[in-house]
């Protein structure tokens, strides 16, 4: 701890840290823009200048800029000092000299950095009256506008684009007042982190393309703190909503999690939603066609599901409290898991790994803290893609250490670059194909899935002689490096995950418990990936031997009568000819979901299901965090949370009381909700701020009286603007709002420090106790070969596509490609394949079209089943392709961007 | 004795000296020294006691400088040494005059300074411009590879140096140290932060000495000849000899090496010929584009980098520019305006945004647009624009001209805006 | 590790002559860093085809596996590397301060009258590109300029006229 005096106030500070960043953490005003918490200073705008006096004696004092001096001790500064202020007014002058003060029509008014900095720095007459400079602008695919007259040249966007997510199509162009950010020429951002761009500019530049096609200010949408269903991660967001549709999501801070930054799923995904597709009404099946259900028939059809003969099957999609209701209303022996089989053999290692005391499973902070990384099998980037947004920070220790043996502190971002090059912490990629992290990986091997398995094998044994040996594996001197470097790494991190099956989880333990048994390490860190938002949550509640398959048995022979489908669409968990049969012999079928399905299609009844920001729902992350996602807006319809029409009870609080008290493993789940009394000081949290406009006038085309306001009878918000801004308590903040900061930079006025977490923390709930220590899993008995033509199967994963609800989302469709098989060159000649030709699956038939790519391991398909209905659980262990005379639809593989893709020459 | 060390082999009538030519007059005698074991720790104190400062515009001491590189077993291997050779300041002839007409000296000094601080590698960077400069310098590399001067174990010592041209693509702000390496690696060339120091942390992030082309070829006069003889050489308090170069209205413009400390009225008058016929001296900006004006009074003020500081203006490239009375000081000014903004790399707010604002007034001013308003935002930006407030050093030194100009000149500016006119254009 | 390269560019890449490559690979050897090389390759490029087209830049990001955006950023930064085509013979006009002194105005205005070109044009012949530069250190000489590699002093308008007609002859 350091002492500084700023402006004759004594502080305690971090000295490691910068004046800049001390000053936000005590909470002054201090204006800037090219500076972001987690992308530390290179002092380009000057905005954050302040007189820096030698001692006490020292009356003129020299300006500094704060962002880019350290913060030692005995340091005295003033932000107040005339030359500070008259600097700081300068320099915002000269910052709107060009730009186009096109507020109005602006979608950053509102919650723009440049606006708050403008007035902070008291920049209000206007004397610069020569011409401006103007530029062209760029379209950049479906997620972002371009706006460059609006660009204020911090040079965030390449900063975070470029060097923080790792992009290579964004760049500063030209030069002196003329400097440009954009593409090399017009084109599709190729970043999956492109949306962040949205967040990280201070002004409208880089804005949400989306959003603005149904645009509404920050302070007229409805907002509540949510979480993102679009991968296991759980990403804290803030969507909004206006008029009854949702019309954008936003970052919201958590330390622990995201951070500032989401992926361009979790952001763009939503829109489905909206859409004229979702079930909005009950119906039942008269011949074919839907029929709207009665009251008092739904009431009839939820009792006769009630009785002896029903099996559930649950969701990883939806939440604890839906899946929960289920298993109550069937009984914990009918209720089965909504997975494959394939991912509930991994999921049963995950979660008994997860009590394991050997490890732990780190959060995505913490994946950050990593200095040595193995990646076992798993493409994270597609998987879990702000995972692979914090391994691309966690390679960057090497540097901080380097910086720090060379006293240049770690916030001085250029020079730590500079001085690091090309040194990174080590990471290592064993996967059957090149991946988007490749760029910062020190060794990568592509292999056949089995392979994989026996070289994790091998690195364990390496680590650890009491792990099992692998009976046969090649690269020995690779694993010799991969071992050594987890072995001599502080923190080093696997990661693993159910994407392709049980073994590589099984390798990727033994990995970390090698490590763990090898040094006196405190338990390592083991990052198990699932697909799904709650595939842990689901995971926990059904018993293991109640497998998909097993249910859907039951219901082929018979031995069930009825089955409640919980969101899902089976025929994406399970071979068509499984699912017909079950669903053919069921007597009665009864699906709640949000979006039309094959399943529903087959259904005797279809309950529709509120989405995920129409309700307030809890869901548990990979790491076994549980965290409370608050209702955003109400359906306007007839959807309901799916515990709603399945449970008795009233409110959600009870649902997840009894959860905890009935539900093993669920008892830390009540720490997610936000105290016992639903009001602070009496008065609910408003949902709507304060300058929220239209009320008394938006449904005026229907009626001139203005309604009552909808009460919330379950949670501590209201639908209103009246109450108690929660701006004072951060963990049910949605968007942060501060006097004098509007824009999402006002973050620092609720963190206890920069970067750190929220006054108040509020981070989930971890559920899993650390009870048990296993042991070794064997090495799996050597596979059988492929024979003839068949190739071996890798599942693939798309951030844009394999999540079945964003993938109904209008941005996301239009980055999806079809449904292809990746292979490599050689095997592509061999079957006499050229890119983008259709080729047909066995064993369905199924038409995909083929994507040839140099990085792929020979002998091996890469197979992404797309949001067609072809089903990852009809293939296991091996494929066969053949080429069809059929022709690839308009979409095709076009919108495809990994490095390896076979061009054909020209 | 030897009395101008720096161009006593050049005669630009002729081809510069080959290797040959060179060494017959006491040329890369310094080698010998180093190979009878003059150690760096040796060299580097030379270089201390000799007091040279750099010659490229900071005037830092250079054996202060070289001080910083971290040595012994500890510091990083690879160490580089980076000749600045890039001139492109407003008015600045002098570097090229050294790489035209002696390119082996140099080359020499090189070895002298990346033997000091143990560099293996060295560069040159040269303005892509130098056309007849980076033909003169390959030509004299290769002669001194084939000699054994440069490559491995220099004259059987355990020293290996490789010297590299890299001709600059053209953009001035690559002159600044920091925004030099940045060309070099293939970047945008927009400064670094200082700290770190490019001496700790540089080129490709190893411990880097930049120096200007002049200052380098003060190394091998000092080595062969000794320090007092270096100091013997200069009038004043400084040392050693420097180009000095006189360019505007006067008879005979042109660029000399002569003595520091020598009175300012005697370069202009003597060696320069005085000014043309008809024409009176205004003022001069004393050492390229960067610097303050200097007014007639002025000229007794000897050539001394303190002396001149004292004066409020900077020795900086020794190369002098020259207003006459009938040459419109507001467009000589506006002129060099025109130059910084478009040279601002775009880095920083205020040059990047400032300067086009004040090139833009000035441009008004010529088109008798001129306001009181816009006058005052000129002195608004002397300040805005000064030390310590923009990211590098190339705003402030757009500030030199400016805010002495507009303090020198103070009538030409309201002239041209009660007159909307320049007066000076017929 | 390999950069992850913009897939879009390579379709558009124009292949590079064994020339460059060699020219590109001995680069190479004198940089530590291929991004060094990547500069290094537009001069080379525009040494021989006289600027950087769009499909050279493609080129040249697809040869040596760096991201073309970056490379288009430097690219635009330095005032030398054009991403225009010019005439065959470019004038680098000096009209920093000492030629402005000593009268570049009237100079350049006579150029612009002959070659009815203004900065960055070329003649309609495409013999000449006009572009302004920056002190060309030569001062004590102004006014200056250079045509190609060669450098010109003491500007007056009959050297002028002497000047473009000798370049239009050497062509002929
Ligand atoms: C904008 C700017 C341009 C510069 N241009 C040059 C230059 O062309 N040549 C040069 O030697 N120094 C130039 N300098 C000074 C260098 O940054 C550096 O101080 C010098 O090369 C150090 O060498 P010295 O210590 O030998 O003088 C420039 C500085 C600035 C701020
Ligand atoms: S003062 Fe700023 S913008 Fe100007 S050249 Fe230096 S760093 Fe670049
Ligand atoms: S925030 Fe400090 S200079 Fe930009």
């Amino acid at each position: 701890m350091a002492k500084i005096v700023i402006d004759g106030v004594e502080y305690e500070v971090n000295p490691d840290n910068n004046l800049l960043q001390e000053c936000l953490s005590q909470g002054l005003d201090l204006p800037y823009f090219c500076w972001h918490p987690s992308m530390g200073s290179v002092g380009a705008c000057r905005q954050c200048a302040v007189t820096q006096y030698r001692d006490e004696d020292d009356k003129e004092g020299m300006l500094v800029m704060a962002c880019m001096t350290p913060a030692t001790d005995g340091a005295i500064i003033s932000l107040e000092d005339k030359q500070a202020k008259s600097f700081r007014s300068d320099v915002i002058e000269s910052l709107m000299i060009s730009h186009p003060h096109d507020c109005p029509v602006c979608e950053e008014g509102g919650e723009c950095h440049l606006q708050d900095m403008t007035q902070m720095s008291g920049h209000n007459y206007r004397r610069y009256d020569k011409k401006k400079r103007t530029h062209r602008n760029q379209y950049l695919g479906p997620f972002i506008n371009h706006e460059m007259n609006r660009c204020i040249t911090c040079y965030r966007c390449v900063r975070y684009y470029d060097d923080y997510a790792g992009g290579t199509d964004l760049s500063a162009q030209a030069s002196h007042h003329h400097v440009y950010f954009g593409r090399h020429e017009e084109g599709v951002l190729e970043s999956e982190f492109s949306g962040n761009l949205v967040e990280v500019c201070p002004t409208g530049v880089f804005t949400d393309k989306a959003f603005s096609g149904q645009y509404s200010r920050k302070w007229d949408l409805q907002t509540a703190p949510s979480v993102c269903v679009g991968c296991s991660v759980g990403c804290n967001t803030a969507p909004g909503e206006r008029y009854g549709t949702l019309r954008r999501i936003v970052n919201r801070y958590n330390s622990e999690v995201n951070g500032y930054f989401l992926c361009d799923r979790g952001r763009f995904g939503f829109d489905y939603v909206n859409s004229r597709k979702r079930l909005l009404e009950p119906v039942k099946r008269v011949d074919n066609t839907g029929e709207l259900l009665a009251d008092d028939e739904i009431k009839a059809v939820i009792k006769e599901f009630s009785r002896e003969g029903t099996i559930g099957i649950g969701s990883p999609r939806a939440s604890n409290e839906s899946n929960f209701a289920l298993k109550t209303m069937v009984g914990d022996e009918n209720f089965f898991a909504g997975y494959s089989d394939s991912e509930h053999e991994s999921m049963a290692a995950i979660l008994t790994l997860a009590s394991d005391k050997t490890f732990h499973s780190p959060s995505v902070r913490e994946i950050e803290e990593a200095d040595a990384v193995l990646i076992l099998g798993e493409d994270v980037t597609n998987v879990a893609p702000r995972i692979a947004l914090a391994l691309r920070q966690s390679v960057r220790n090497k540097a901080m250490d380097l910086a720090s043996e060379s006293r240049i502190p770690q916030w001085q971002d250029a020079a730590v670059r500079e001085l690091a090059q090309h040194e990174r912490s080590p990471l290592s990629i064993l996967s059957p194909a090149v991946s988007r992290l490749d760029d910062i990986a020190a060794d990568r091997v592509i292999e056949s899935l089995p392979a994989l398995v026996a070289m994790g094998h091998q690195i364990a044994n390496k680590i650890s002689g009491s792990a099992p040996a692998a009976t046969s594996a090649e690269h020995d001197a690779a694993a010799e490096k991969i071992a050594a470097q987890l072995k001599g790494a502080k923190r080093p991190l696997i990661v693993a995950g159910s994407s392709n099956g049980s073994d590589l989880v099984k390798a990727a333990a033994n990995i970390a418990r090698a490590l763990h048994e090898d040094g006196e390490k405190a338990a390592i860190d083991l990052c198990l990936l699932v697909p799904e938002v709650n595939s842990i949550g689901m995971g926990l509640m059904a018993a293991e031997e109640n497998s998909l398959g097993v249910a859907l048995d039951k219901l082929s022979s018979s031995a069930a009568k009825r089955v409640i489908v919980l969101e899902n669409d089976l025929y994406r968990r399970a071979s068509k000819s499984q699912v017909d049969s079950a669903l053919d012999k069921a007597e009665k079928v009864l699906v709640l979901d949000q979006v039309t399905t094959t399943t529903t299609a087959k259904a005797d009844v279809v309950l529709p299901v509120t989405a995920f920001s129409e309700h307030e729902a809890t869901y548990i992350n990979y790491e076994g965090r549980a965290q409370l996602s608050f209702q955003v807006h109400q359906c306007q319809k007839m959807a309901q949370p799916a515990w709603r029409w399945i449970s008795d009870a009233a409110h959600i609080d009870d649902v997840i009381e009894r959860c905890c008290s009935e539900a093993p493993g669920f008892a830390k789940l009540r720490d997610v909700l936000p105290g016992g009394n639903p009001f602070i000081a009496g008065m609910k949290v408003p949902r709507q701020s304060h300058r929220y406009s239209g009320r008394t006038a938006m449904i005026a085309n229907v009626n001139v009286h203005e309604p009552k306001q909808m009460e919330d009878k379950e949670s501590i918000m209201s639908f209103s603007m009246e109450g108690i801004s929660a701006q004072k308590d951060p963990s049910i903040m949605a968007s942060p709002w501060a006097p004098k900061w509007t824009s999402n930079q006002s973050i620092s006025k609720f963190q206890d420090e920069v970067n750190g977490e929220l006054k108040q923390g509020h981070v989930g709930s971890l559920l899993f106790e650390k009870t048990d220590s296993g042991a070794y899993f064997d090495v799996p008995a050597a596979t059988v070969q492929p024979s003839g033509k068949q190739l071996h199967l890798a599942l693939s994963y798309q951030i844009f596509g394999s999540d079945e609800l964003s993938a109904r989302a209008e941005p996301i469709r239009e980055r999806m490609t079809d449904a292809y098989v990746g292979i490599c060159p050689e095997d592509a000649e061999r079957r006499g394949l050229a890119q983008g030709d259709v080729a047909t699956i066995t064993p369905t038939g199924a038409p995909v079209v083929v994507c040839i790519r140099t990085g792929v391991k020979p002998g091996t398909a890469l197979l992404y089943c797309g949001d067609a209905n072809i089903s990852p659980a009809e293939f296991t262990g091996f494929l066969e392709i053949e080429k069809s005379a059929a022709r690839a639809t308009s979409r095709g593989i076009a919108n495809l961007i990994v490095s390896d893709f076979q061009e054909e020459e020209i | 004795m030897v009395t101008k060390p720096l161009t006593k082999n050049i005669d630009m009538s002729r081809p510069p000296l080959d290797i040959a030519g060179y060494e017959a007059n006491e040329g890369y005698q310094s080698l010998n020294a180093i190979a009878k074991g003059l150690s760096p720790e040796d060299v580097l104190q030379l270089v201390k006691d000799s007091g040279l400062k750099g010659r490229g515009g900071a005037g830092f001491p250079t054996g202060l400088k070289w001080s910083f590189v971290p040595s012994g077993d500890n510091s990083p291997k690879q160490k580089y040494l980076v000749v600045n050779a890039d001139e492109m300041e407003p008015g600045t002839f002098k570097d090229r005059l050294l790489m035209e007409g002696d390119p082996h000296l140099l080359l020499e000094g090189m070895l002298i300074a990346a033997y000091t601080i143990q560099a293996s590698k060295a560069y040159i960077f040269l303005r892509g411009e130098y056309t007849v400069s980076e033909q003169a310098l390959k030509k004299a590399i290769k002669e001194a590879y084939k000699k054994g001067y440069l490559g491995k174990n220099i004259l059987g010592t355990d020293f290996d140096l490789d010297i590299i041209m890299h001709t600059s693509a053209g953009r001035y702000i690559c002159g600044e140290e920091t925004a030099l390496l940045n060309a070099l690696e293939g970047k945008r060339a927009n400064p670094r932060a200082k700290p770190p120091f490019p001496q700790v942390s540089g080129l490709w992030g190893k411990p880097t000495i930049v120096n200007n082309v002049e200052t380098i070829c003060n190394l091998p006069g000092i080595l062969t000849y000794g320090v007092d003889w270096y100091h013997g050489l200069a009038k004043g308090n400084d040392h050693g000899t420097k180009l000095f170069g006189v360019s505007g209205k006067v008879k005979t413009p042109g660029c000399w090496e002569l003595p520091l400390g020598l009175p300012i009225r005697e370069l202009i008058e003597n060696y320069a010929g005085g000014m043309q016929d008809g024409l009176e001296l205004r003022g001069f900006l004393p050492g390229g584009g960067s610097t303050d004006f200097m007014l007639p009074g002025h000229l007794d003020i000897t050539l001394d980098y303190d002396e001149i500081a004292k004066a409020g203006s900077r020795l900086a490239t020794g190369t002098m520019i020259i207003l006459d009375d009938k040459t419109c000081p507001v467009g000589m000014v506006g002129n060099l305006m025109k130059f910084y903004a478009h040279e601002s790399c775009g880095f920083c707010t205020p040059c990047r945004d400032g300067l086009p604002w004040v090139d833009q007034i000035f441009r008004d001013f010529e088109n008798g647009l001129g306001s009181e308003k816009d006058l005052q935002i000129l002195h608004d930006h002397v300040t805005y624009l000064g030390p310590g407030r923009t990211f590098c050093a190339l705003a402030p030194g757009a500030t030199a001209p400016l805010g002495s100009g507009l303090k020198y000149f103070k009538e030409d500016f309201e002239k041209h805006i009660t007159e909307k006119r320049c007066s000076y254009k017929h | 590790m390999s950069q992850q390269v913009i897939a879009s560019t390579a379709t558009k890449a124009r292949k590079l002559s064994a020339e460059e490559i060699a020219e590109i690979e001995h680069e190479m050897t004198l940089y530590p860093d291929k991004k060094a090389v990547g500069l290094e390759a537009l001069k080379i490029v525009q040494k021989n085809q006289g600027w950087v087209s769009d499909e050279s830049l493609f080129g040249i990001a697809e040869y040596l596996d760096i991201p073309v955006a970056d490379l288009e950023g430097v690219a635009t930064f330095f005032n030398l590397v054009y991403r225009e085509p010019v005439g065959k013979n470019v004038i680098l006009f000096c009209d920093s301060v000492s030629c402005w002194i000593m009268g570049c105005e009237s100079i350049k205005g006579h150029i612009k009258q002959q070659l009815d070109i203004d900065y960055g044009q070329t003649s309609e012949d495409g013999d000449f590109t006009l572009i302004p530069v920056p002190c060309l250190g030569d001062c004590d000489r102004a006014p200056v300029m250079m045509v190609g590699p060669d450098m010109h002093r003491n500007l007056t308008p009959e050297k002028i006229d002497s000047i473009i007609s000798d370049y239009k002859n050497k062509q002929d």
